[in-house]
Formats: structure tokens, C-alpha cells, sequence
């Protein structure tokens, strides 16, 4: 199948996108002005100020005067950029792969799209007509090439479609500045007095070459289709979406639920049928006043049950806002993982950390509350407690090691130890008694000391000595306290932990 | 005549207590949870599973006493496999200890949120899913709706659920099977032994559906409960010198 291109002239991108937002502004003429070397410099200009006689590079004050009542706005750098990228964006609806074309164009690959329109004719006009619709005056046009299709789109008089192959005779009598070429270039072309593409196109190679450089010789033959020339997409297509656009924009939210569950059916049918599951999708929605939002959802195992993913997404419905109405639906899935088909077995239990049941649990957590929220600990080899377990998101893995259970640890545990002021008799004892938080606690039992020294190879510092106490009442508490067996060191106590 | 009447009494008894969500108990999936007399106090001579059970807790030193307790239940509830849910607003639970009441850390997942409103939202998600073996909440405030809530996804799954709540100001009426408090007890050795021995507490059933409340010294012990049977105080408290 031939490649078939689609080049967008935006050429009054600017003015136009003033005019949709300041609507008294598309019967007066517009321009665009941009400082060089303190002066204002006319760079883009609607068509009545066209009519007028502005054209870009003439200075602001000019232009006020050729035309009467013009409107100058400052032009800022970067606009065209953003806006051709919402364009683009808007473009994903006729093709998956866009490119932006700074600084006026857009580039789409349409191959095998223009049939959903019924047909090129059909598919050039219904998107001059939907820009149209939204404000933009556009010159498309497609062709079997990027540069012929860029090229017809800027220069032709008509024929904006050309038929597959038929490259050479439609650049034939285009100007040679529908090449793409450097501006250096251009002149030089025309003091030879090419004026156009036909009068050289006919020339060898070697003698191009030699006489204008490689580059226009590469753009030369990327337009006729004999070197390749790629499209970098706006966004990397994704193998595993699905779309549906629909004929009446819809607004209710059992509508959108009803179809983005068929949606979200038929993408997992896929899946399934392909052995895989999905770990993350995002679902785009389109409106029809050109705006789109996204919802993404994340797993954590595998899976292509559609109810659980329709529920996951089903949470997140709040924030759609349709407005006067969504028209289509994308659902990309751009993380798969092969997916183990388990069998579910009826008498074995309760299922373990890893079951789906869990999984899907933990999907719904996360989908409600954040993905971090949720852990699962497994045991470290370090015997300074803050590290002594480590955090995992992982269901699947399972303990290196066993948990230590020669040391007795408290069942809360205070991160980060909080200072008390303590009183002990003689220094490597036990406190007698110590404050914490206003309230006095007379210690009536303690534990040996147990000396936990820093991990010096992961972090400099003393050692902690802790003690297991037990007050009147039989609060049991972990206190230790800070070295003191150096000169100039004082012990400090600290509390870091209840027992049961 | 009368005898028809005590049976029909009874009769009644048996089918309020299913019509409550109480389910009797198959003598094979009958399980023991060396509670020893506390058990007996519940209906039908069993600890509920399937069941929401409240506890109380006025200070952070309860709370990790009432952590001890539910842990060493729960290794019962673990010891056929499956996992826990461990829902809180501000953790403070150590994993590592609780490897002591014979629990492997690595089988709870605790979901730390960080609105406290979502806890319940959590919790309930959580016993919905049958696929669990417990689920342990720790909350502040729990109204009757949302305990009815719990109530009601629970007799949907039979997953047994904890609530723990901390820093209790006034005690509501809640849906829940039983209300407990747990508070620390001093520990005792052997005389003449210096140190802290095992984890010992005074475990009240301030409240438990069908069934009698009381209250009882426990000790954990050997990976299991043991009531104390406490002599009679003739020393005075052992000091620490």
C-alpha cells in the first residue's frame, strides 16, 4: 500500500486564533509584530490586511498606514508551536501518527484512514470544514510524499489532491521554494533564473549536487518519493488501543458509562485473546468544542476482566467533564504484561498475597487514594530498627530471609523518636523515671540494656542503648539513650516505641 | 407444656441469632483461638469470625497493647492461609514485632491513606473482598451508619474485621459484634527474676451481641493466650533498684 500523506497549511494561524477568541476582530485586519533590531517588524497578518497590502517583514508603522485601522498584537515566541500542538492533538482523530510542521503546518500519515470518511475528496473536506467549523482557514493537501504534499499544500493553484505517483508532474510547476530550501539558496536559484521545479528537476544528480549542495538534492528527491523521509509522531502510537466515535456527541453519564464499558470490553477481548493483561490504561475523550481530558488507571497484576477495570475507571467518572458533549473515546493501553491464565481453585482457601482477588482490591485502593499508600514489608538483613523492614509494592515477592525473632521489638513504633527528659541512678541502668508529654512514669521493671550500633557503612554515628521499661501501671515502653562514654557527652533518653 | 415452652424459646433464641448475621458454626470449621474463657462468653461458645469486633483506646500505650491482642488473633485466622488488611491514618504499627505473635509481616498489606475520611472507604472496599482473611482498621470516629455499612459487607464476605480506635472521646452506639478494651498489665516473673516478662493485659468485653460480658487478665505466652490466674498480691510491687 502507498504511503499517503497529509500536509496542513495553517496560513493565518495566528490572527485566526485571535479572531476565534475576540470574534469583532475576523471583519478588520490583523497583524502580528515581533521586535528586530528596535524596530516592529510586521510576521504574520490575517487576509484583509493581506488585501491592504501588509506583508510580513514591513515595519508596524508601515502597516498602519497602508492599513487604516489595523489591529497589531506582539507576537510571542513559541505561540505557533503551542497552538499547532493542540491542533495536533485535535488531528488525532483522523490518524494515530501527527507531526507538528513549525512553523505553520501539521503533518499526518493517513494512510489507510481516508476510507473511515469515505474517500480522500470526502476526508480533505470534512477537515477543512471541521477547522473551518472551530475558526481556522487551512489548506490541506496529500500526497505520496511529506515534501510534494507540503509543497502542493503552500504553492499549488489547485489539484490539492495528488493521485498516487503523480509527484513529478504536480511539483513540475511549483516554485523551487516549495522545496523546503535554505533562504541562501533560494536566491541563488532565482538568479539562475529557475523559477521553477520543472526547470531543473530533469538534471542529473551528480551536476544538482555539485552545483547546489547535497541538501537540496535530498529534499529534491524526499518530495518525488526516492529517499525516505520519517514522520516523528506527536505521541508514539500505542499497539493495544481502541477507539469509538460516535455519531451524536453524548453528555449523561450513563450513556458514557454504557459506551466506554463496550470500549474497555473490546480492548480486553483483544488482550485476552492475545495472552496478555494490562497493567495501565489512560482513556482520552474528546469533545466536541475541541477540548479532551484523560482518565488513567494502573494494576497491579495483569488483568483483563473488564467489570474491574471498568470500575477502576468507573471512580474517576466525577471528573469528566463532557461539556456540550463528547464524540470520541480513545483507550490506549500502554503497558501490557503476558498474563497467566489461572485456574481458580475452588477448595484451597483463602487465597494467598498474590491472588487477583487481592490485586484487584489494591487496584481499586490505589485508584481511590494514590498508588503509594499501599505496602507490604518484607524483612532486611539490618539490625537498626528504622531499617530492619524494608517496603515493597511488589505481591509476588517473597521474604530472602527469615524475621528475626530472637529480638524483641514494640508493636508501635515512633518515627522519629521523640526526646523525654529521664532520671537515671547510675549510668548504664535504666531510667528511674522519666517525662514524657507532661506525664510522669516511675519505671518498676527494665530489661538489660541491648546496645544497637549505627550501620557505619551506611551512615556515621553512635550507638543506641535500648531498654525495655515497665511503669506502675504496666505501660511497657522502649526508651535507649545516646552514648555517653566519651568525654564532653552527656546521655540524651529517648522513647521510641510501646509495647504490647 | 412448659418444656415445649423452654424449647420454643429456644428455638426463637437459635433463629434471632441467624437472623443477627450469626451463622452456626460446622463443628469442622470450628476454630480455637486459645481465647480459653473469653470464648465462652460469645454465642455458641465461639469467637465470631465473620464478625466486626471494636476496640477502644485512650492512650497510644492501648493501642499498641490492643495491636499485641488483635495480632495474636489473627495468627489464627492467617494459620490457613490468605491475608490481612491493615488500614490506618497514621500508622505506627512495626512490622517486625509482630513476627512475635507468630505473624509473618510480608502477609498484611497496610494501606496508609492519607485523608482520614478514606479509612472507612478502604476498610469497607477491604471486607467486601472475600478474599481476605482480616481486616484491621484503625480509625478515630465510626458513627452507627457507617459501622451498619461495615455491618453489612461483612455478613456479604464473613471476613472478620477489627476496628481500632484511638484516642476515643465519647462512645457511640455502633453495629459492631463485640466491644473491647485491652489495656496493659504489670508483668510478672518468676519472684526474684528482674526484667519484664510477657506481654500481660486486662481484656474487657465492655459489650458483645447474645453473648456475656467480662473481663479477664491475659498473658501471651509461648505464641499463645494463657489467662492469668492471679494469686494472691501478698509483696509489694518488686521495685526496680
Amino acid at each position: 500500500m502507498p504511503k499517503r500523506f497529509v500536509s496542513i497549511w495553517f496560513k493565518y494561524l495566528l490572527t485566526d486564533r485571535e479572531a476565534i477568541r475576540l470574534h469583532s476582530l475576523r471583519e478588520l485586519p490583523v497583524a502580528f509584530t515581533e521586535p528586530d533590531h528596535g524596530r516592529m517588524l510586521v510576521m504574520a497578518m490575517n487576509a484583509q490586511a493581506e488585501q491592504y497590502g501588509v506583508k510580513p517583514g514591513i515595519a508596524a508603522a508601515d502597516a498602519r498606514v497602508l492599513a487604516p485601522g489595523i489591529q497589531l498584537f506582539e507576537n510571542k515566541p513559541g505561540r505557533n508551536i503551542k497552538l499547532l500542538k493542540g491542533l495536533a492533538e485535535w488531528c488525532l482523530r483522523y490518524t494515530p501518527l501527527v507531526m507538528v510542521d513549525p512553523p505553520d503546518g501539521l503533518l499526518l500519515d493517513v494512510t489507510g484512514c481516508t476510507h473511515l470518511k469515505g474517500g480522500e475528496t470526502e476526508f480533505l473536506k470534512d477537515m477543512v470544514s471541521r477547522l473551518h467549523a472551530l475558526g481556522y482557514t487551512i489548506r490541506p493537501s496529500m500526497a505520496d510524499t511529506i515534501g510534494c504534499a507540503w509543497a502542493v499544500a503552500r504553492c499549488a493553484e489547485s489539484g490539492l489532491i495528488v493521485p498516487v505517483g503523480g509527484q513529478r508532474n504536480a511539483l513540475m510547476p511549483l516554485p523551487p521554494g516549495s522545496l523546503r530550501l535554505g533562504l541562501d539558496l533560494l536566491i541563488k536559484l532565482r538568479e539562475l533564473g529557475f523559477y521553477q521545479v520543472g526547470s531543473f528537476i530533469h538534471m542529473p544528480k551528480s551536476v544538482l549536487k555539485r552545483r547546489f549542495g547535497g541538501n537540496m538534492v535530498l529534499r529534491l528527491y524526499q518530495a518525488l518519493g526516492q529517499e525516505a523521509e520519517f514522520l516523528l509522531p506527536l505521541k508514539e502510537p500505542v499497539p493495544y488501543s481502541e477507539r469509538v466515535a460516535l455519531l451524536e456527541p453524548i453528555r449523561t453519564r450513563e450513556v458514557i458509562e454504557t459506551t466506554v464499558h463496550a470500549l474497555i470490553d473490546t480492548l480486553c477481548k483483544r488482550l485476552y485473546g492475545e495472552g496478555l493483561g494490562l497493567r495501565s490504561a489512560v482513556l482520552t475523550y474528546c469533545r466536541i468544542d475541541g477540548k479532551s481530558g484523560q482518565l488513567s488507571i494502573g494494576t497491579n497484576h495483569p488483568s483483563q476482566p473488564t467489570d474491574h477495570i471498568f470500575k477502576l475507571f468507573a471512580l474517576q467518572f466525577d471528573q469528566v467533564a463532557p461539556g456540550l458533549g463528547i464524540e470520541l473515546f480513545i483507550l490506549d493501553a500502554p503497558k501490557t504484561e503476558p498474563a497467566s491464565d489461572k485456574q481458580n481453585l475452588l477448595w484451597n482457601g483463602k487465597p494467598a498475597v498474590d491472588s487477583e482477588q487481592v490485586a484487584e482490591l489494591l487496584d481499586n485502593v490505589a485508584a481511590r487514594v494514590g498508588k503509594d499508600q499501599t505496602h507490604r514489608y518484607l524483612p532486611q538483613e539490618h539490625h537498626w530498627p528504622e531499617r530492619a523492614a524494608g517496603n515493597t509494592a511488589d505481591l509476588t515477592q517473597t521474604p530472602e530471609s527469615d524475621w528475626p525473632e530472637e529480638s524483641i521489638r514494640p508493636v508501635q513504633l515512633l518515627e522519629p523518636p521523640e526526646p523525654i527528659e529521664a532520671m537515671a541512678l547510675t549510668p548504664d541502668y535504666a531510667p528511674r523515671q522519666f517525662v514524657y508529654r507532661h506525664e510522669r512514669h516511675i519505671i518498676v521493671n527494665a530489661d538489660d540494656p541491648e546496645r544497637i550500633s549505627h550501620e557505619w557503612w551506611i551512615e556515621d554515628g553512635g550507638y543506641r542503648d535500648y531498654y525495655v521499661a515497665e511503669d506502675e501501671e504496666g505501660m511497657r515502653y522502649w526508651l535507649f539513650g545516646t552514648p555517653n562514654d566519651l568525654p564532653g557527652q552527656t546521655r540524651r533518653w529517648f522513647i521510641h516505641g510501646y509495647f504490647p | 407444656m412448659t418444656a415445649t415452652k423452654q424449647e420454643m424459646i429456644d428455638k426463637l433464641r437459635q433463629d434471632l441469632l441467624g437472623w443477627e448475621g450469626f451463622r452456626p458454626v460446622a463443628p469442622e470449621e470450628r476454630q480455637s483461638f486459645g481465647l480459653g474463657p473469653i470464648e465462652n462468653a460469645f454465642p455458641n461458645q465461639v469467637f465470631p469470625t465473620g464478625a466486626l469486633h471494636e476496640f477502644i483506646s485512650t492512650r497510644p500505650e492501648f493501642t499498641a497493647a490492643i495491636g499485641g491482642f488483635i495480632a495474636g488473633i489473627i495468627q489464627t485466622l492467617l494459620a490457613k492461609g490468605g491475608v490481612c488488611v491493615w488500614v490506618s491514618y497514621t500508622r505506627r504499627i512495626y512490622p517486625p514485632a509482630l513476627k512475635r505473635f507468630g505473624i509473618n509481616p510480608d502477609r498484611i498489606i497496610f494501606v496508609d491513606v492519607v485523608r482520614e475520611k478514606d479509612v472507612l472507604w478502604v476498610t469497607e472496599e477491604a471486607l467486601k473482598c472475600n478474599g481476605i482473611a482480616a481486616v484491621i482498621c484503625e480509625t478515630r470516629l465510626l458513627s452507627f451508619m457507617e459501622s451498619r455499612r461495615l455491618q453489612l459487607a461483612i455478613e456479604q464476605s464473613q471476613v472478620t474485621g477489627f476496628i481500632l480506635r484511638k484516642d476515643v472521646k465519647v462512645l457511640n452506639t455502633t453495629a459492631c459484634t463485640a466491644r473491647w478494651t485491652v489495656k496493659p498489665l504489670r508483668s510478672k516473673l518468676r519472684p526474684g527474676m528482674p526484667g519484664v516478662g510477657f506481654p500481660r493485659w486486662q481484656v474487657e468485653l465492655l459489650k458483645v451481641k447474645n453473648g456475656q460480658p467480662g473481663s479477664w487478665a491475659m498473658e501471651w505466652k509461648d505464641r499463645q493466650f494463657t489467662q492469668v490466674v492471679e494469686e494472691v498480691m501478698t509483696e509489694k510491687a518488686q521495685r526496680y533498684a
